[in-house]
């Protein structure tokens, strides 16, 4: 099978932090500096942390909020970098994460396209090739010559998530956005993932849906508190993290309603 | 021709230390962004306007007039021939410095979104922003001198020699800028205390007043000020039909390129933390 297309060995992430939150301003710093009166905290968003997913693979990520889902995703993306360990990923990634971020208001959706395509890291001359593409997936065809401002939010991430897809690549990095559009662009969605699945492109999808990690993903990771709670096969690793919600929400106490059924 | 799937492109997070070098690697392989960033900053700035070009003209061309009024018949200095000249060919300078560092510190806030979403050279905004600026400084000389020849003022040949003080005041500013942006995503209050800081370094200059009303004692001030020789690579071709002084000049790219130095050095130092600031 070759080289896993995404590989953490040993990744972790922590930051320093002022332990007093508070301090946002310079004249503050200055004078507790002065008085040396400075303590910090680590924070660790991921720790020791090794997975690797082969080719045209799907691998879904879950956990609480706050577990390091996002850390994650953005560690494979380059976006951030390991405080220890290394993150590989081979081959040309898309990143579809938080989309609508980006977009310039006064510019048309035909400019956005290509000042996207941009910070995306693609040429000109391959956004060229595409947007007549990315207009038809979006459905913004009469409208692409207009500002962004006069869109509606559906339009905008109708065009968002078909710049970010509407790509030649090998990995594709997905950060909650199936949730996006109204219910017939959802559809369109999940077909453009499918077909991705179809030509070998290795996924990684974090989502808070379990359903769509399950029905996706082949595997999935289980994150809590920056650590792996759990690795194995979709199915299994989101039953057990039904359960452990389950669990959670009965030993809690409280009188929450727990319909989630472990399967 | 090869095509763009059968080219590997790798993350791999053991030769990314945040180093200077890196960044710099990661600027030189986004320079296609970087065009598209001062593209986008130049398009909303002057596409939409109703007359195009010229109206973009009208808004410097009628500060610079309100200017030339007050300080031409107002506020008089004695022995400064044509006064308006004077205080524009260092005013204008003075605005690309400070509107410069100024938009590159809100420009860490705008762009945060972007900076959590992709990958992206963080210093480009800085970077783009001050080449932006750069546009628009070169534009706003077209009302200064039409204002020059309106009111007499000689334009001499000296003038050719502008492009290389923009890039050496360019430089300055970049710094500046970096290092103003870094500080600003840590702490709120640094963009309100350099918006005094801005007010104070423009009396500090000799921009609306000659050097010679200042007191002796005073004059150290003037002159440990990095701006006053700075400058005069823009003042003294336009207003003095000479070129700068070797002293100017040399002084001048030695403040700016260790500036630069410093900016860059102090901005990839903090950039690791930018991502739990932003």
């Amino acid at each position: 099978m070759g080289e896993p297309a995404v590989e953490f060995r040993d990744v972790s992430l922590q930051y320093r932090l002022l332990s007093e939150r508070g301090i946002v301003s310079f004249k503050e710093w200055v004078i507790r500096r002065l008085t040396s009166k400075m303590t910090y905290q680590e924070l660790i968003a991921l720790s020791h942390v090794s997975v690797s997913v082969e080719k045209g693979r799907a691998l879904g990520v879950i956990g609480h909020n706050g577990a390091g889902k996002s850390t994650f995703l953005r560690l494979a993306a380059g976006i951030l970098v390991p405080t220890e360990g290394v993150a590989i990923m081979r081959g040309r990634l898309a990143p579809v994460i938080e989309l609508g971020l980006g977009f310039e208001a006064e510019l048309t959706g035909r400019e956005n396209i290509f000042f996207n395509g941009a910070l995306l890291g693609r040429s000109k001359a391959e956004m060229a090739t595409r947007v007549d593409e990315i207009v038809e997936f979006a459905e913004l065809a009469d409208f692409i010559d207009q500002p962004i401002r006069t869109y509606s939010t559906g339009m905008v991430a109708r065009l968002a998530f078909a710049v970010a897809t509407t790509v030649d690549a090998q990995v594709l990095l997905l950060d909650e956005v199936l949730s996006v559009g109204d219910e017939s662009f959802r559809r369109k969605c999940n077909e453009r993932l499918e077909s991705f699945r179809q030509a070998g492109v290795t996924i990684l999808l974090v989502s808070h849906d379990l359903g769509a990690v399950q029905s996706i993903c082949d595997e999935a990771v289980w994150l809590e508190h920056g650590l792996i709670r759990g690795h194995g096969p979709a199915s299994e690793i989101v039953a057990l993290y039904r359960t452990s919600v389950g669990d959670e929400a009965v030993v809690g106490g409280a009188v929450a309603p727990v319909s989630v059924v472990p399967t | 021709m090869v095509s763009i799937t059968q080219i590997p492109i790798l993350v791999n997070s053991a030769d990314e230390k945040f180093s200077s070098i890196k960044e710099l690697r990661d600027l030189f392989n986004n320079s296609h962004l970087l065009m598209n960033l001062v593209q986008r900053d130049l398009t909303v700035r002057y596409k939409r306007s109703v007359i195009g070009f010229f109206w973009t003209m009208l808004n410097p061309l009628l500060l610079m007039i309100i200017l030339t009024i007050v300080f031409s018949t107002i506020f008089r200095f004695a022995g400064i021939e044509h006064f308006e000249t004077y205080f524009l060919s260092e005013y204008l300078v003075f605005g690309f410095f400070s509107q410069t560092t100024t938009t590159a510190m809100g420009s860490m806030g705008w762009n945060a979104s972007l900076m959590k979403r992709v990958r992206v050279p963080k210093s480009i905004f800085a970077i783009s922003t001050t080449i932006s600026g750069l546009v628009n400084l070169a534009l706003a000389y077209i009302p200064l001198f039409a204002i020059m020849i309106v009111r007499g003022a000689p334009v001499c040949s000296t003038v050719l020699i502008l492009p290389l003080s923009f890039l050496i005041i360019a430089m300055f500013t970049l710094g500046v800028s970096l290092l103003l942006s870094a500080l600003a995503v840590y702490f709120d209050d640094v963009q309100q205390m350099w918006q005094v800081g801005t007010i104070g370094l423009m009396y500090l200059t000799p921009i609306i007043y000659p050097i010679s009303i200042i007191p002796e004692r005073w004059l150290w001030l003037i002159r440990i000020n990095p701006l006053t020789q700075l400058f005069k690579l823009a003042r003294d071709p336009v207003y003095n039909c000479a070129l700068p002084s070797a002293h100017v000049f040399t002084a001048s790219l030695v403040v700016s390129v260790v500036t630069l130095g410093v900016g860059w050095v102090v901005f990839n130092r903090l950039a690791r933390g930018f991502y739990l600031h932003i």
